[in-house]
């Protein structure tokens, strides 16, 4: 794998990994139980979808095909995403979306100070403009797990099952493969044995004090970030947001 | 405008007080939360605006139909930006009817159980991208129409949101527009999609303005106490007359074959809605009535758990902190 090549894959992952999760998000615009919360996850999925046009247009530029942010958004297909598999899991109930905002966060918030280091300005510029917004979210989806795990007996079962459900997707973010590894060598990408223990440190705090158990298991599944094998869920959530695109060829909109 | 037939309230106060009321109303004074207002005006206002306010929650729904379809990165982040902003309108509202001694649970729960209204125009189906622009250009274009003026409204927190409120909303009719023209000038199919959109959106959008002024019992006393500042017609008149050049500029068509202009009037002739579809929206009969109070009601009972979740942490913290003292 060249340089390039991998700085590419790199870069999807980065530019996916926000567009999926975004998109995610935006599935609650209206639905909200509170107003408060309606307006923090827009502002959520705004900031994740403002990251995606500068990682995915960053990518696009290092690809050299002529490919802008939206072509990559709007026209690949479920083989060609790279975001990890926690991101495009359904929201469920507002627990089970906080608890992947919260894990992903964590992880997010950790990645991006590493990449404010990069060599490459351009990674190191979109890292510090992102991190200053992730900062935030991971503040926003730390304070609510915790609020709601150490709420009431049902707020409390609700956040634990959503743990249950999400940690074996936990691993996929940690887990090196040869993207990860030209990265590192690189000097961009980040040592990821480093990173999960600063994951864990701030995790651990977090479910401490939302007073729930991480489970034992550290069953990893595996799949999303290369691109081998995504979930199910991942195609039908592109066929929503690539329709306009796929009925109507070439308009522009 | 997303107040319509507000029902003003009698009012049985003492006429003196009634009358010094009056004289500082005339005199343009801001009306604040503690002073003494008649039972009628406060009544009034807090159905105004929170029917405005419901509004914009329920207003949130049609164009969130959208955000996952969006066609571009760009345009679902304007798309989301602007719904956001709603629910901050619906916020700021629900902040002006507090100080009227009305809760925010209150005002929900009257909405969900029906008690209370929202803007007929939120019952009609968003079914193409072009409606994301229809809905920019007229209905926000209908809503700036009403809320300019009550920007100088006599009820000092309605009018400062007000203030707020009409700078994101005549960025949003813009982007609405430009939404539009992008249509208009595309392909054919987008061309279609935009006709389509003003042919549905036309005449829901002249109901937002609430039946003629021979019609409307209502709106006497709410305009001598500048809770409203002009009549429905005037303003319905004020918009065909500033979005029939702009539909020409798009080259769409009006859905309107009497639409004329009339030069001893300085406006333009154009027919009536059918007020008897207006009526039936109301009374919770139109294309989306059952939908947009549903999506409300399940974002309520669902959200319980998260309500009851926070506050009881909360309310553990604030134990502990006073343990500690």
């Amino acid at each position: 794998m060249t340089d390039q090549t991998a700085l590419f894959e790199f870069l999807l992952r980065l530019g996916d990994n926000t567009l999926v999760l975004g998109h995610r998000v935006s599935e609650w615009c209206g639905h909200a139980p509170v107003l408060e919360e309606d307006i923090a996850l827009a502002n959520i999925a705004l900031d994740l979808i403002g990251q995606t046009q500068m990682w995915l247009g960053l990518a696009g530029e290092v690809e050299g095909a002529g490919r802008s942010a939206d072509d990559l958004a709007m026209l690949r297909d479920v083989w060609d995403f790279r975001n990890l598999l926690l991101v495009e899991q359904p929201n469920g109930d507002f627990g089970q979306t906080l608890m992947r905002q919260c894990l992903f966060d964590a992880f997010h918030v950790e990645l991006l100070t590493d990449l404010t280091h990069a060599p490459d300005d351009r990674i190191a510029a979109i890292a510090a403009k992102a991190l200053k917004e992730v900062t935030y979210h991971l503040d926003r989806s730390s304070e609510t797990v915790i609020g709601l795990g150490d709420g009431t007996e049902e707020s409390h079962r609700r956040m634990q099952t959503a743990l249950d459900l999400l940690w074996p997707y936990v691993g996929e973010m940690f887990t090196a493969d040869t993207v990860d590894d030209a990265m590192h060598t690189a000097g961009i990408g980040p040592d990821l044995t480093a990173l999960r223990s600063r994951f864990d440190t701030r995790i651990d705090a977090i479910l401490a004090e939302a007073t729930l158990t991480k489970p034992d298991s550290i069953y990893a599944q595996s799949g999303g970030k290369t691109g081998f094998r995504h979930s199910e869920h991942l195609g039908h959530m592109l066929t929503q947001m690539q329709w306009l695109q796929r009925a109507y060829p070439g308009a522009t909109w | 405008m997303y107040a319509q037939m507000v029902k003003s309230e009698a009012t049985q106060d003492d006429p003196e007080k009634l009358a010094a009321f009056q004289a500082r109303i005339d005199a343009g004074d801001k009306i604040e939360p503690k002073d003494w207002m008649p039972e009628g005006y406060r009544k009034t206002l807090i159905r105004q605006i929170g029917q405005h306010a419901h509004s914009e929650i329920v207003g949130q729904l049609p164009e969130g139909n959208w955000i996952t379809r969006a066609p571009t990165l760009e345009r679902k982040a304007i798309l989301l930006a602007k719904v956001q902003d709603e629910a901050g309108h619906g916020l700021y509202l629900y902040c002006a009817a507090e100080t009227l001694g009305v809760s925010r649970d209150e005002l929900t729960e009257m909405l969900l159980d029906g008690r209370m209204k929202y803007s007929s125009i939120f019952n009609y189906p968003t079914l193409t991208w072009a409606d994301m622009g229809a809905v920019g250009w007229l209905v926000d274009g209908a809503a700036i129409m009403n809320q300019v003026p009550l920007q100088r409204t006599s009820y000092g927190p309605y009018s400062r949101a007000m203030i707020r409120i009409c700078k994101e909303e005549s960025f949003h009719q813009r982007q609405g527009y430009h939404i539009m023209m992008k249509m208009a000038q595309g392909t054919p199919a987008q061309k279609k999609m935009a006709q389509d959109a003003l042919n549905r959106f036309w005449y829901p959008s002249l109901m937002m303005f609430g039946p003629s002024d021979k019609d409307s019992v209502h709106s006497a006393q709410s305009m001598k106490w500048k809770i409203k500042m002009n009549t429905n017609d005037e303003l319905r008149q004020k918009f065909v007359d500033q979005t029939v050049p702009q539909a020409n500029h798009l080259g769409l068509t009006v859905p309107d074959d009497t639409l004329c202009w009339n030069d001893e009037k300085g406006g333009y002739d154009f027919a009536e809605p059918d007020w008897s579809e207006f009526f039936d929206v109301i009374q919770g009969n139109g294309p989306c009535n059952t939908e947009r109070l549903a999506a409300r009601n399940k974002a309520w009972d669902e959200g319980a758990w998260v309500r009851e979740g926070l506050m009881a942490h909360a309310a553990k913290k604030r134990a502990a902190k006073l343990a500690a003292e």
